[in-house]
């Protein structure tokens, strides 16, 4: 009988590394990349083994998508963040993944203001964030200008979040449409507590970094021992640029931050952020757009380091793009390259454009300004280039299924 | 009363030229909103106000005020003045 042929040797063997890790894991799935571009959405479908990609796209071609996320809790609805450079902004919807979509009824908006008086207008709604799991149909929208938007309807229909938008000290540290960002200012970064439904992060560029405990009526900064720019005061709010704020999954009481003045962590119940970039080269220094952190070890951060000096380039140090790692919460970094273009390489990556699956290995994504989409299968040891000759991209989120 | 819908705009309408009516510039878009939902937030924002790169023109002048009145025989055209790259 076969059965009793079986070599002893082979029932005695260690069990490799990867064996041990396919055991531990749960069956591959297959992986969805969403790109979101100034010229339209791109789903990349890939297979289990991440190694071929199926472009779906363009979605919305010719509109400036600066969000398209995949809601987690039922793996299948779809929200892009929209608007043209002629139209207003709106937020289109999928229930199917892409396969036909539909414009919310009421998108982010702000209240009509009273006569004589001047309201505010949404230019444009900059991120999306799922809500909590026990609300299914939640959603977070952050929107330029500085405005917090919430949806109980799955994204059909959204509400302006008081508590925020009209709070007077809030609305002195988000100043008007010409300060923030060149593109206008970003509230971005919103965070929900896996724990707790009613405990929220968000950052606001400029203006802060920001949580609630109560689901977003009252709010508190958390800004101490954040840098700002040589020769402010760092006790004004409007003066702190968070430029991405992450929490981890592992431990939620850890929050990564690429601010535009260095990398920062904070270890909760404590309100004081420590800068871990100044361990990072000189050369490359610790400025940056996106952060992305590791599903399953709160130690693991990675960041990709751009130009900051003299009149902020905001290309890749040198020319030279490299992905930098951390595997133990700041102390030091690691430059992990690659695969990617050893020179004359000026693009960079912008805050929403780098992610991570949940994989294991951890696969890792981003988007260029240049409109190429790298990844890598091995948390950024060798990087390959799923997509070049797109429009420039403006986030990229991984989902599995 | 007749409406010229631009380019960028006719997924909404699926045509070029469609019907609406209104006493008022302001009517006139809410009905055509009621028609094709959604399109009037694409041209005036939450707080009335005509979008940067919108223009309306009835029966060829630029209309700049929603309370602009309207007759039954006017015409409206929907302009987008294209910029940008």
């Amino acid at each position: 009988m076969a059965r009793t042929t079986k070599k002893p040797a082979a029932r005695t063997r260690r069990p490799t590394a990867s064996a041990k890790r396919a055991r531990r894991s749960p069956p591959a799935r297959d992986v969805l990349v969403l790109v979101a571009t100034r010229k339209g959405a791109f789903l990349y479908r890939g297979d289990a083994g991440r190694r071929r990609w199926r472009t779906d796209g363009p979605h919305f071609l010719g509109h400036v998508i600066n969000h398209l996320v995949l809601d987690p809790r039922d793996g299948g609805t779809l929200l892009a963040a929209a608007k043209t450079g002629h139209l207003g902004p709106t937020i289109f919807r999928s229930t199917d993944r892409g396969r036909s979509w539909k414009e919310a009824a009421r998108p982010p908006a702000f209240p009509k203001a009273p006569e004589g008086e001047t309201g505010r207008v949404v230019d444009h709604t900059f991120w999306l964030t799922p809500g909590h799991p026990s609300e299914p149909n939640a959603w977070y929208a952050g929107t330029s200008p500085h405005g917090l938007f919430r949806s109980e309807d799955g994204g059909v229909t959204w509400q302006p979040i008081a508590g925020l938008n009209d709070n007077p000290q809030y609305r002195e540290w988000m100043g008007g449409p010409q300060d923030g960002t060149p593109d206008g200012p970003k509230l971005h970064s919103i965070i929900v507590d896996p724990r707790d439904c009613a405990h929220l992060y968000l950052g606001m560029s400029s203006g802060g970094v920001h949580e609630s405990r109560d689901g977003g009526r009252s709010w508190t900064p958390i800004v101490r021992g954040l840098e700002v720019v040589e020769g402010f005061d760092a006790a004004n709010l409007a003066f702190h640029d968070p430029h991405c704020v992450r929490l981890c999954p592992s431990n939620p009481d850890r929050l990564y931050q690429q601010n535009h003045c260095g990398i920062y962590r904070l270890d909760r119940p404590s309100s004081e952020w420590l800068r871990i970039g100044k361990s990072m080269l000189k050369r490359v220094g610790d400025v940056g757009f996106p952060m992305v952190v590791h599903p399953r070890d709160s130690d693991t951060a990675w960041v990709f380091p751009m130009d900051g000096t003299t009149v902020w380039p905001r290309t890749s140090p040198g020319g030279v793009p490299g992905i930098h790692a951390t595997r133990n919460g700041g102390e030091t970094w690691q430059r992990l390259a690659a695969g990617l273009p050893e020179g004359q390489a000026w693009w960079t990556v912008k805050r929403q454009a780098m992610t991570a699956d949940s994989r294991d290995p951890v696969g890792l994504y981003f988007g260029t300004t240049s409109g190429e989409l790298w990844m890598s299968r091995d948390e950024g040891k060798r990087w390959s280039c799923i997509a070049r000759h797109l429009p420039e991209i403006y986030a990229v989120e991984a989902a599995e299924a | 009363m007749k409406v010229l819908i631009p380019g960028a705009l006719r997924s909404y309408t699926k045509a070029r030229e469609v019907e609406a009516s209104g006493a008022t510039l302001a009517a006139l878009l809410a009905d055509l909103d009621r028609r094709y939902p959604g399109l009037r937030f694409r041209m005036i924002d939450e707080q009335d106000g005509i979008r940067p790169h919108v223009r309306f023109f009835v029966n060829g002048e630029q209309a700049l005020d929603l309370a602009r009145p309207l007759r039954p025989g006017d015409a409206l055209y929907i302009v987008q003045a294209l910029s940008g790259g």
